[in-house]
């Protein structure tokens, strides 16, 4: 497994670079969350986090040829659905009251 | 050639879901960073599913791939909806000269005006705040 991880083959290298692509979208993402002047910026910024980790994810599947990683990206795409849902229902009700 | 086209679908994935996060972070207001992290963002993660489900190659990995991006196709529409009018709701302004729904939706019944006669409103959602602002 870890020498999998390590030396990984040359025929994987464009779905590294996309991996490497994902992680400075989540930066970006990261100052959005830091910056972003209301709630909804910040819950929005989440949820494109999570579909960033999941692509991440996904492509970590494809390059180590595991399915199982396929299982949890789509686990995580579940939570963060209903995270978001959860954070949006929680803006409205706190604004109603 | 499996290789190519798969390498193909990731990159151009990758970087749609980077144009989402430029657009998160240089649109002026929520809901045009929304639309943009939700459209390009779903795009994005559905190439990397595909670009996935193609490298794996069995019927289970295809089957797994189809699921994924129904489940995406079906939920970050839902998902930004209900963050758009929950932010409308609590009084986040969008960034336009005049608010068309300003006025004529009720916050209490969720109900459309047709703008003629405007609904009773929120304090946040009328048009003097909106022409004082």
């Amino acid at each position: 497994m870890t020498e999998r991880l390590v030396g990984l083959p040359a025929t994987s290298l464009p779905l590294t670079a996309a991996m490497v692509i994902l992680v400075g979208a989540l930066l970006l993402a990261l100052i959005r969350i830091v910056r972003g002047p209301t709630i909804p910026d910040r819950v929005i910024a989440l949820d494109l986090m999570a579909s960033l980790v999941v692509g991440l994810l996904l492509l970590l599947g494809a390059v180590l040829d595991l399915l199982a990683i396929v299982d949890i990206a789509i686990v995580l795409a579940l939570i963060a659905f209903l995270s978001t849902v959860a954070f949006a229902s929680l803006i409205e009700r706190r604004t109603r009251e | 050639m499996i290789v190519f086209v798969t390498g193909l679908l990731a990159l151009s994935g990758a970087l749609l879901m980077l144009i989402a996060a430029v657009g998160l972070l240089r649109m002026p207001d929520f809901y045009t960073r929304m639309q943009a992290a939700a459209k390009a963002g779903t795009l994005g993660i559905l190439l990397i599913v595909a670009a996935t489900g193609i490298t794996l190659g069995s019927v289970s990995a295809l089957l797994h791939a189809f699921l994924a991006s129904l489940f995406f196709v079906l939920t970050t529409p839902v998902a930004a909806h209900l963050l758009g009018r929950a932010a409308y709701l609590s009084g986040v302004r969008p960034w336009v000269l005049q608010d068309e729904l300003a006025g004529r939706y009720h916050t209490q019944t969720h109900e459309l005006g047709s703008g003629r006669a405007p609904t009773a409103s929120l304090p946040g959602i009328d048009q003097a705040e909106q022409a004082s602002s």
